[in-house]
């Protein structure tokens, strides 16, 4: 009697309705696992595994034992060791690809592929597509964790902190056991259990004027999940000057705001606040709290955003700035126009390198 | 007599929804309007979903014949 690990395709798994177990197999070749699984399975099983003529297993159906085709090996002979690792799966999958897909990937992304907006072609987009997102807080957590999910290809987090009590009321990439961990390595490490294959970089720094334009140079989509107003001009401005597409979002109390910034082709976030307000005038959250909820509502809508933008499918919140009251329960949209003045991005910008702009205080350009 | 010039042809037995449609739909994106894709399936609800989903998208289902006892042919031309 040997114990042998069975990883099923999904083409077995309403007759198994899970995708692995674990059999007792009495013999100790695939044959008897064979007699077994059907024994355990039922002619529900059996059907989709045996060919109804022959009553020999479907020749379509390749079995794997440790990584190795047992047609290489000795057939349905092949001796199982304790605790042997099986595969059974259909041969158009066998690991191979399927028009530049895995088996795996037609999976998981199958209710997204389904779409006409997505498509294969447009799944293969998002796999070769990067969006950095700054913050592993209340907008970066759901942005990211819905930007991994959908298989962005590479996912940058920056932040510089480390994991609090009282972040976990609304940043729900970390849990108990994070707190005191590096937000940026708490993130990584759940973005990695739900989706091994997207690469994720990090960066354990703050934004700077120093670091900033060589942080986004590289990334296709920035999504600004920031809680500060600083870091958001000093994001757009960087954004502004790389033409990096830029998500904003924005949240206190009961209320979020987004838009979506196309440098050179749509109005960036100074053309709607030329200069932050002075500090204290605006509260922070720490100040004024915050509705778990609502920065999970805003970032989903930019990790949207991001999708969209990298698809080319649909209107993006260029030129409009989405408001989200969650006590009254509304979304309010508002027209935002290109501002020639703007300092940014208008006819003759005055920021044309970043360390014009005094980025500790009130985001103020000086000459 | 073969009455069309299929130009791909995807064998996608054991494959079971959604994924058969998912896979015609993959396997339709490069071809050139006109061409045709032959998918051959041994799940019966197939016969049904991947017409209606391929025809949904605008291609056109040009025949689907029963070519085994648990197996189908699905001629369709994209759009």
């Amino acid at each position: 009697m040997v114990k042998v690990n069975v990883k099923f395709s999904v083409m077995f798994k309403e007759a198994t309705r899970t995708t692995a177990t674990t059999v007792d197999v009495s013999g100790k070749t695939v044959k008897d696992l064979i007699d077994a699984l059907i024994k355990q399975f039922g002619p529900q099983f059996s059907e989709r595994l045996l060919d109804a003529k022959t009553g020999e297993v479907r020749r379509f159906i390749n079995i794997f034992v440790n990584g190795k085709d047992i047609r290489n090996l000795q057939g349905f002979n092949t001796k199982l060791e304790e605790g042997a690792e099986v595969r059974l799966i259909p041969a158009v999958a066998g690991g191979k690809e399927f028009f530049g897909l895995t088996q795996d990937q037609i999976v998981r992304y199958s209710r997204q592929i389904i779409l006409r907006e997505v498509g294969g072609k447009g799944q293969k987009k998002l796999m070769r597509s990067s969006v950095l997102v700054l913050g592993a807080g209340g907008l970066g957590s759901p942005a990211s964790l819905y930007l991994t999910a959908a298989g962005i290809g590479k996912i940058g987090i920056i932040d510089s902190d480390r994991v609090d009590l009282s972040n976990l009321q609304r940043q729900i990439l970390h849990t108990k056991d994070d707190i005191d961990r590096p937000k940026i390595e708490s993130a990584k490490e759940k973005l990695l259990k739900i989706n091994p294959e997207v690469k994720v970089t990090t960066y354990n720094e703050r934004l700077t004027a120093e670091n900033a334009l060589d942080v986004v140079g590289d990334w296709d989509f920035v999504l600004d999940g920031s809680d500060n107003f600083p870091t958001k001009f000093l994001i757009n401005d960087a954004c502004v000057l790389k033409k990096v597409p830029l998500s904003h979002g924005g949240v206190l109390r009961f209320v979020g705001m987004t838009t979506t910034i196309l440098p050179g082709k749509g109005p960036c976030y100074r053309c709607l606040t030329p200069e932050a307000p002075p500090p204290g005038m605006i509260p922070t959250c720490e100040e004024a709290g915050v509705l778990g909820a609502v920065p999970g509502v805003i970032g989903t809508i930019q990790a949207t955003e991001a999708i969209k933008y990298l698809l080319g499918s649909g209107e993006l919140l260029v030129g409009r700035v989405l408001f989200f009251d969650a006590l009254e329960m509304r979304f309010e949209e508002f027209e935002l126009k290109r501002s020639p003045n703007c300092p940014a991005c208008g006819k003759r910008p005055l920021i044309k390198d970043l360390s014009q702009v005094d980025y500790g205080h009130v985001c103020e350009v000086r000459f | 007599m073969a009455k069309y010039k299929v130009n791909r042809k995807i064998d996608i037995r054991g494959e079971v929804c959604p994924y058969t449609f998912v896979k015609s739909k993959i396997a339709m994106e490069d071809l050139k309007s006109g061409q045709i894709l032959e998918v051959i399936v041994d799940h019966a609800p197939a016969t049904e979903n991947v017409p209606r989903s391929l025809g949904n998208e605008g291609h056109k289902v040009l025949e689907v014949v029963k070519i085994g006892e648990h197996e189908w042919r699905i001629l369709i031309q994209k759009a």
